[in-house]
């Protein structure tokens, strides 16, 4: 049902865990499926320099969150925000189609962190 | 190692069934409707099959026709009975925690212009007979209910629901695909109109299963064609399956399945001691010997799932959401239990060739890997704040 590139982020995740003195915290959840991210962030001169997830959900959502960090690990906040579904998907090469949401609710929570970092620093 | 835990899909096919069904592949390989001698071969051995799988539930052999499954017979016997029986009434009552073949028949005689009442059962997935009583009335045709469930293993009293059809004059029917030689049913004692049984739950062949239909029991017919099955259901019949299916009855009557339920025992109370925040769903009595269904609360059933398949042991999650849908199973909500948890349901279903240790390092494997996963789990780090 899915393939390597989606097992290997469910099997070996990198960026799972969290940021205990985080800059931010982004929470999202999707009630129908069940699935609830949190996004931890670590923000220095506006690089994204650490990022963390945990995850409640399944393969699909395991493995999306992984890779939204992977994406945004590096990249500015600007940058970061820029970051779609479609990179997600891109990423992982495909996904089944209904769990594409997986990748928005990755996308959704990262875009929740850095909206909850500008509002800290206004 | 390779624990395989998924008997409630399917089984393993028996070495036996395997030689018993060979020869009618290669060598009796007639139709059992011609009339040379391996035709009357096939027909020898169709009727003898017949024959056998009348005896286990106490039928006679007029009263049993062959088809391609528990699917099959349940669409043939609901959508058959309701469309033939309309004159009587257009009412059909079934339960909330059916097969989907069950209620997707349901849903299309509904669109068909019939009414079905969906009967809620109590926690433990137990059908309310009191609630079967108050749903009868004087259009109702059919009562369909699940004999053992396919998710939680339930039990259900096919006595009683008999008893209260046949006061009412009502067709009962019954899907007994997980419970066929596992819970004894004579037809003679209990009021039953219709039984759909399989063969590949008992470790014979995919592909073929079987419905009772009463003597007397006004349906009419499924599929059209040349009148096989006694005009019930045209088409050659799988004369190799069948023959794997009578032998698996054969077979399954000499199972011990005292065995098979100390082992699920075993696993249900290793879960229960090792690992914390779990909840069987379903009965403790009356309940499949071989069905294990617990839910692991904080964490989603389909990452546990592969996990335990990457340890080589091989179950099954009672989440739809592994598979196209993404609701929980209704089975779970129809026990009044909330989505977010019934996502986090994995079903272990045994079979005879299930051992201790793999029990063991069964439990062993799974405590690591639900730690695992909630290690990683928003829920299970809020639950501890």
């Amino acid at each position: 049902m899915y393939n390597e590139k989606v097992m290997k982020h469910f099997r070996n995740p990198q960026y799972v865990g969290e940021i205990p003195d985080a800059d931010a915290i982004g929470k999202v959840g999707n009630p129908t499926c069940g699935d609830i991210m949190e996004i931890y962030i670590k923000v220095k001169e506006d690089i994204i320099t650490d990022i963390k997830v945990k995850t409640f959900g399944c393969v699909a959502a395991l493995s999306t969150s992984d890779v939204v960090c992977e994406l945004a690990k590096g990249k500015t906040i600007e940058e970061a925000e820029k970051i779609t579904k479609e990179d997600v998907i891109k990423e992982l090469g495909e996904l089944p189609p209904q769990k594409i949401h997986c990748s928005v609710l990755a996308q959704e929570a990262l875009k929740d962190a850095i909206k909850n970092y500008r509002e800290k620093n206004k | 190692m390779k624990i395989y835990l998924d008997n409630a899909a399917t089984t393993k096919v028996d070495d036996e069934i395997i030689k018993a069904m060979q020869p009618y592949f290669d060598e009796k390989y007639g139709n059992p409707s011609s009339l040379h001698t391996y035709g009357q071969e096939a027909k020898q051995a169709l009727e003898s099959a017949r024959e056998t799988i009348a005896k286990s539930i106490n039928a006679e052999p007029s009263e049993i026709i062959f088809t391609s499954g528990g699917t099959e017979s349940n669409n043939l016997a609901i959508k058959e009975i309701a469309f033939t029986n309309r004159d009587k009434g257009n009412h059909i009552i079934t339960t909330k925690v059916e097969h989907d073949c069950v209620l997707n028949s349901c849903k299309l005689l509904e669109k068909l212009g019939f009414e079905v009442t969906y009967l809620n059962v109590d926690e433990e997935g137990f059908l309310k007979l009191d609630e079967l009583k108050a749903a009868i009335k004087k259009e109702t045709i059919l009562v369909s209910v699940i004999h053992g469930n396919n998710e939680i293993g339930t039990i259900n009293d096919l006595d009683a629901i008999g008893n209260i059809c046949k006061e009412k004059n009502i067709y009962f029917h019954t899907d007994a695909c997980q419970s066929f030689t596992k819970v004894p049913i004579d037809v003679k004692k209990t009021n039953i109109d219709l039984i759909t049984i399989n063969s590949h739950k008992i470790h014979g062949p995919k592909g073929v299963g079987a419905l009772f239909i009463k003597k007397g029991t006004k349906i009419g017919a499924y599929q059209h064609g040349g009148g096989q099955e006694f005009n019930k259901r045209s088409g050659t019949e799988n004369i190799p399956g069948i023959v794997g299916f009578a032998k698996a009855v054969e077979i399954a009557k000499k199972t011990d399945l005292n065995k098979i339920e100390k082992l699920r025992n075993l696993l249900i109370e290793k879960i229960e001691k090792e690992i914390p925040e779990v909840k069987l769903n379903g009965p403790r009595k009356k309940r499949l010997q071989n069905n294990v269904n617990f839910i692991f609360k904080f964490i989603e059933g389909e990452g546990l799932l592969i996990k335990l398949d990457d340890e080589g042991i091989m179950a099954s999650t009672g989440s739809a959401c592994s598979s196209k849908s993404l609701e929980p199973s209704h089975v779970l909500l129809a026990l009044g239990i909330s989505p977010v948890i019934a996502h986090g349901s994995i079903r272990f279903s045994l079979s005879k060739y299930n051992t201790e240790e793999e029990m063991d390092y069964t439990v062993k494997k799974l405590k690591e890997k639900v730690a695992e996963l909630r290690s990683i789990s928003p829920l299970w780090s809020d639950k501890n704040v």
